[in-house]
C-alpha cells in the first residue's frame, strides 16, 4: 500500500502501526517557535480496539493499511463463524468470534452491520447503533421492590443483559444503544 | 450554515482583540518605547532549518530581472538594524509569515509583538514581560525554572550532558521509538521530550518562564557567561501554550555569522537548500548592536488565553484557509 506523510493524516485514514491496521482519529500539529514540528496523532487500533496517542516527526511517513468497511446483513452463525451477506451481490463473508467481539450480543438476523476488512479478512464487526430486541427474562419488578432508580437486569433474546426500568416486562421488545449497552426505550411497534 | 465568506472568529473576540492591542500600545507609551513599522518583505530568508519563508517575486520597474523577496518569519533582523542605527528601545506589532504552519495554535500568517530594551538582560526583560502579561490577563506570578531543572525533575535526565544514545534510550522507553530510531540530532530528541513530556506536565494554572536553553538551541541569544553550555534565552508558557521567546541578544557579528553557517550545514544535512544570509543584518551587527534584550510574543495566542478560545481561528478574523 502507498505511504502517507503526516500532512495527509486525517480522521478516517487507515495506516499500519506496529504491524496492526489503525484508524486515525485526530491529528494535532505541534511546533515550538524554534524547532522541529511534530504531529500528535490519536489512533484506534482496529484489531484490539485500543485507542492510543502516537507522536510523529512532521514529514515522517506511515504505511497505508488496506482496510475497507462493508455494509452487510447478518445471516446466521454456526458457532465458529458468523456469516454476513451483501444484499445486492449476494457475496458472503465469514467472521470469526474474535472479529465479531462485543457485537455477538446485539446481532439479529437481517440486521445491517459494518464489517471491517483488512487485506480482505474480517477483523471487526460493528452492529447498527440501535437494535430492538425481545426481553426473554426479567423479574416483574414490583413497585417498592428496589430502593434506588437503578432499574433491574433483563436478559435479551441474544443473551445480552441490559439494565431496564422497573415497568418493563418479559416478552416486551426494547430499543438498546449498542455503543453504550444501555436501554433507550420500548420499541415503537 | 457557515458560508466561507464569514469570519471564523465571533465579532465579540475581535473587540477584545482591539482592546488588547490598545492596552499594549499604552504599556509601551508609558515606558517611552518607540513603535516601529518594518517591512514584511526582505531580500533574505531565514537560515533556521525549521522555518519556511513564503517567497515572492518583485517586478521592480527599475530592474530588468525580477527579484526574489521573502515574507519575514519575524521582524527581528529589521528591528536590530534599527537598534544599530541608534533607534533606542523599540517595539512592533506586525504580521509574521511562516509557510507550512497550521493547527490549533498556528496560522501561516500571525501577529507578533516584538520589543527590544537597551541595557536590559534577560532577567529584567522577564520582569517586563510579566508586567505586560498582568495588564492583559488576570494571571498569577510567573514561576521561573531552568530548562535543565525541568528535565531533571520530570525525566531524571540532564539535558546539558546527556549523549545522543542516552536520549534515544529514554525516547524508546517513553514510546517514541519510531522517532528516536532514525534521529541523529540530540536537539530534536530534546525538543520532542520537552514538548511531549515536560510542557504537558507544567501546571496549567501557572505561567512559567523556562530559562537557559542549551547552547545548541541558542538561536540569536548570547551564551551564558557563567556556563557556556547554556544560552541566555527564555520562553514563556501558560496553560499549555508557548507564548513568548526572549533573548539577551547576541551582538558579536562573527559568532552570528558562524551560527548562520551552522544553520546552513544543518539544512544541508536535512536535504534542504542553503538559505541566503542577510548581509545587511550582518553589516549592522558589524557596526555595533547596543547591549539589549529582546522578546517576541504571539498576540493571537495571548488573545486566545484572554477569551478562553480553544482554537486560533476563534481570534483571527480570516485564518489562511478562508482568507
Amino acid at each position: 500500500m502507498a505511504n502517507f506523510s503526516t500532512n495527509e493524516f486525517k480522521a478516517g485514514l487507515k495506516i499500519m502501526l506496529d504491524g496492526e491496521p489503525c484508524n486515525i482519529l485526530e491529528n494535532e500539529y505541534v511546533k515550538p517557535g524554534k524547532g522541529q514540528a511534530f504531529n500528535r496523532v490519536k489512533i484506534r487500533k482496529l484489531i484490539s480496539g485500543k485507542v492510543l496517542e502516537k507522536t510523529f516527526k512532521s514529514g515522517d511517513t506511515a504505511e497505508g493499511a488496506d482496510v475497507m468497511d462493508l455494509e452487510l446483513s447478518y445471516l446466521y452463525n454456526d458457532g465458529e463463524f458468523w456469516h454476513f451477506m451483501n444484499n445486492e451481490s449476494f457475496e458472503q463473508v465469514a467472521a470469526d468470534e474474535k472479529a465479531v467481539g462485543e457485537s455477538i450480543k446485539w446481532l439479529r438476523e437481517n440486521d445491517n452491520c459494518t464489517i471491517t476488512l483488512w487485506n480482505g479478512s474480517p477483523i471487526a464487526v460493528t452492529p447498527p447503533n440501535f437494535v430492538e430486541l425481545e426481553i426473554t427474562e426479567t423479574d416483574p419488578g414490583l413497585k417498592g421492590d428496589t430502593a434506588g432508580t437503578g432499574g433491574k437486569p433483563a436478559t435479551l433474546s441474544t443473551g445480552a443483559v441490559v439494565r431496564v426500568p422497573l415497568f418493563v416486562q418479559t416478552g416486551e421488545i426494547i430499543k438498546v444503544d449498542t455503543r453504550s449497552g444501555e436501554y433507550v426505550s420500548r420499541a415503537q411497534k | 450554515m457557515n458560508s466561507s465568506w464569514q469570519p471564523s472568529s465571533p465579532i465579540k473576540n475581535l473587540r477584545t482583540r482591539a482592546e488588547i492591542l490598545q492596552k499594549i500600545r499604552r504599556f509601551f507609551l508609558e515606558r517611552n518605547v518607540l513603535e516601529v513599522d518594518t517591512p514584511s518583505l526582505s531580500h533574505a530568508p531565514v537560515t533556521d532549518p525549521h522555518l519556511v519563508n513564503f517567497e515572492t517575486q518583485w517586478a521592480s520597474p527599475s530592474e530588468v530581472q525580477e527579484q526574489a523577496l521573502y515574507l519575514q518569519t519575524s521582524p527581528e533582523y529589521a528591528m536590530k538594524r534599527l537598534l544599530c542605527a541608534g533607534s533606542g528601545c523599540i517595539y512592533q506589532l506586525s504580521k509574521a509569515f511562516r509557510n507550512e504552519e497550521a493547527g490549533r495554535y498556528h496560522n501561516a500568517e500571525f501577529t507578533m509583538l516584538e520589543w527590544y530594551r537597551l541595557g536590559f538582560d534577560h532577567w529584567q526583560l522577564m520582569d517586563e514581560v510579566e508586567a505586560l502579561l498582568k495588564t492583559i490577563l488576570d494571571c498569577p506570578d510567573i514561576k521561573r525554572v531552568s530548562y535543565q531543572a525541568l528535565f531533571i525533575e520530570h525525566l531524571a535526565l540532564d539535558p546539558l550532558t546527556a549523549t545522543l544514545d542516552t536520549l534515544k534510550h529514554v525516547c524508546n522507553q517513553l514510546g517514541f521509538g519510531n522517532i528516536a530510531e532514525t534521529e541523529s540530532s540530540s536537539d530534536t530528541l530534546l525538543q520532542l521530550l520537552f514538548c511531549e513530556k515536560i510542557e504537558t506536565q507544567l501546571d496549567k494554572n501557572t505561567p512559567y518562564f523556562v530559562y537557559h536553553f542549551p547552547a545548541s538551541q541558542a538561536a540569536l541569544a548570547k551564551l551564558n557567561a557563567q556556563d557556556s553550555r547554556v544560552a541566555n534565552r527564555f520562553e514563556l508558557y501558560y496553560q499549555g501554550i508557548e507564548l513568548a521567546n526572549g533573548f539577551h541578544e547576541l551582538s558579536d557579528a562573527k559568532e552570528q555569522h558562524q551560527r548562520f553557517a551552522k544553520d546552513n550545514q544543518l539544512r544541508a544535512d536535512m536535504g534542504l537548500n542553503p538559505a541566503k544570509i542577510d548581509q545587511r543584518f550582518l553589516d549592522a551587527l558589524h557596526a555595533g548592536l547596543p547591549e539589549c534584550a529582546g522578546v517576541a510574543l504571539g498576540i493571537d495566542r495571548l488573545i486566545m488565553l484572554a477569551v478562553g478560545a480553544k482554537h486560533i481561528d476563534e481570534v483571527i478574523a480570516f485564518p489562511t484557509p478562508i482568507a
